[in-house]
């Protein structure tokens, strides 16, 4: 098969891809990198993610890191196939790429510290940190704030539809709705609304399902 | 003269910098509008319209508003692809796949660690805040892990993207100026000989020289 996609199941990077893929649907195998014994800092594997991170990708000769350099590539290279994650609209697709990089510069950040705290140290037997749940508690809730306001004059970040700016909130949105600070997406209605509807979208349901 | 392009912001932000070397790699005019952060001018409506963070750059192009310096970097290089230096975001697909998983490298690997020992060893002690010991080992810790990545990547590629200075390479040049340029910890570059000649490389490109001219003004 053409595309192969290295990652884990729990790594949300992976899931990053795998909702990319779902959504276009494109057949992929998926060969699973196994963490808890390292492999992932093996020298094969670094061949591929010199970080030594999940996920690393190939399509046929291309060979690629960074979920979200992954997802840029397939949206536009397979623009035409399965459910549009980009627009045609330059000026319209800048404005998109400004949302891509509010995610990544401020959700991400705060968000996946949150998600690691109180969604996987848990299943790992780990304490959790409420120094480190409350100084990012705080931080999400300024982003959601900005968030509130944009999604009261836009139905999705990027604009009138679901693009990856969107897409790429959604793994750690899984995480962080089944801990106590689901309560901060439930307390803004429009943030509330939004992240109800990209969590029910067929696409993302297959990948999590897979 | 009439220009659609503006910036907003200090020229020491290292996020203002990165949008004006990009727009002077790309030679396309545009006018920049201080905006004093000790005045608190990045925190008022009237900025905040604009960047609803209120943080430095916001961009204007035209009728269209953007912020966050990388997004408008794409912006510009996909706007004006064959003008100024012309493979900024690559010049096929393949390319500027690998150019965006160098600058994602850049934004989630190096930018964390370097931003906070750019304002830990630079800012800090100019705005007369304490520094944190711990804070700084911490992330010189973790720059050191990426600058290794770095060392033997570069010592297989002119860029780090591929043969020609990209986009990825040029997200670099604020946070490492600092760093190689005002604090004690320049060998954690130039100690590293790929990484060093690299450096050597995009710094000391025209476009980049008149952005350290602006700061230092």
């Amino acid at each position: 098969m053409a595309i192969k996609l290295y990652g884990a199941t729990g790594s949300t990077a992976s899931l990053r891809v795998r909702a990319c893929l779902a959504e276009k649907d494109l057949d992929y195998e998926f060969v699973s990198v196994d963490m808890s014994n390292k492999e992932h800092k093996s020298p094969q594997f670094l061949s591929r993610n010199p970080f030594g991170q999940v996920p690393a990708f190939e399509d046929g000769d291309l060979k690629l890191f960074e979920s979200r350099a992954i997802t840029q590539y397939l949206a536009h290279t397979y623009a035409d196939k399965g459910n549009d994650l980009i627009v045609k609209d330059p000026k319209k697709m800048a404005v998109v790429g400004v949302w891509i990089e509010v995610e990544s510069q401020k959700f991400e950040p705060a968000g996946s510290k949150l998600a690691w705290e109180l969604a996987i140290k848990p299943i790992f037997g780990m304490t959790t940190d409420d120094t480190v749940v409350e100084e990012n508690e705080k931080k999400l809730e300024e982003v959601l704030d900005v968030y509130e306001s944009r999604l009261s004059e836009s139905k999705y970040l990027g604009g009138d539809s679901f693009t990856l700016a969107d897409l790429h909130h959604l793994p750690v949105l899984k995480y962080l709705m089944g801990t106590k600070a689901k309560r901060l997406f439930d307390a803004r209605p429009h943030v509330s609304v939004w992240a109800a509807e990209i969590q029910s979208r067929p696409a993302w349901v297959k990948a999590i399902t897979a | 003269m009439a220009t659609s392009v503006t910036v907003y912001g200090p020229p020491l932000s290292t996020a203002v910098s990165r949008v004006l070397v990009c727009l002077l790699e790309k030679d396309v005019p545009f006018q920049l509008v201080p905006v004093s952060m000790a005045k608190m001018e990045h925190k008022k409506p009237d900025f905040i319209k604009m960047q609803p963070f209120g943080q430095v750059p916001a961009f204007q192009d035209d009728d269209i508003t953007l912020f966050e310096s990388r997004a408008i970097c794409r912006y510009i290089a996909e706007k004006y692809p064959t003008q100024g230096t012309a493979g900024l975001y690559g010049t096929n697909p393949l390319v500027k796949a690998s150019i965006d998983q160098w600058l994602e490298a850049e934004s989630q690997s190096f930018n964390p660690p370097s931003s906070v020992l750019t304002f830990q060893l630079v800012f800090a002690p100019r705005m007369k805040l304490k520094q944190d010991e711990a804070l700084i080992k911490l992330n010189e810790g973790k720059l050191v892990k990426v600058l290794d990545v770095y060392e033997n990547r570069l010592g297989s590629s002119r860029y780090l993207a591929g043969d020609e200075f990209s986009l990825a390479d040029l997200s670099h040049l604020p946070n490492t100026q600092f760093l190689v340029d005002k604090t004690d910890r320049a060998e954690l570059f130039t100690s590293r000989k790929n990484v060093s000649r690299w450096w050597s490389e995009i710094s000391t490109r025209p476009a980049w020289k008149k952005v350290v001219e602006m700061q230092n003004a």
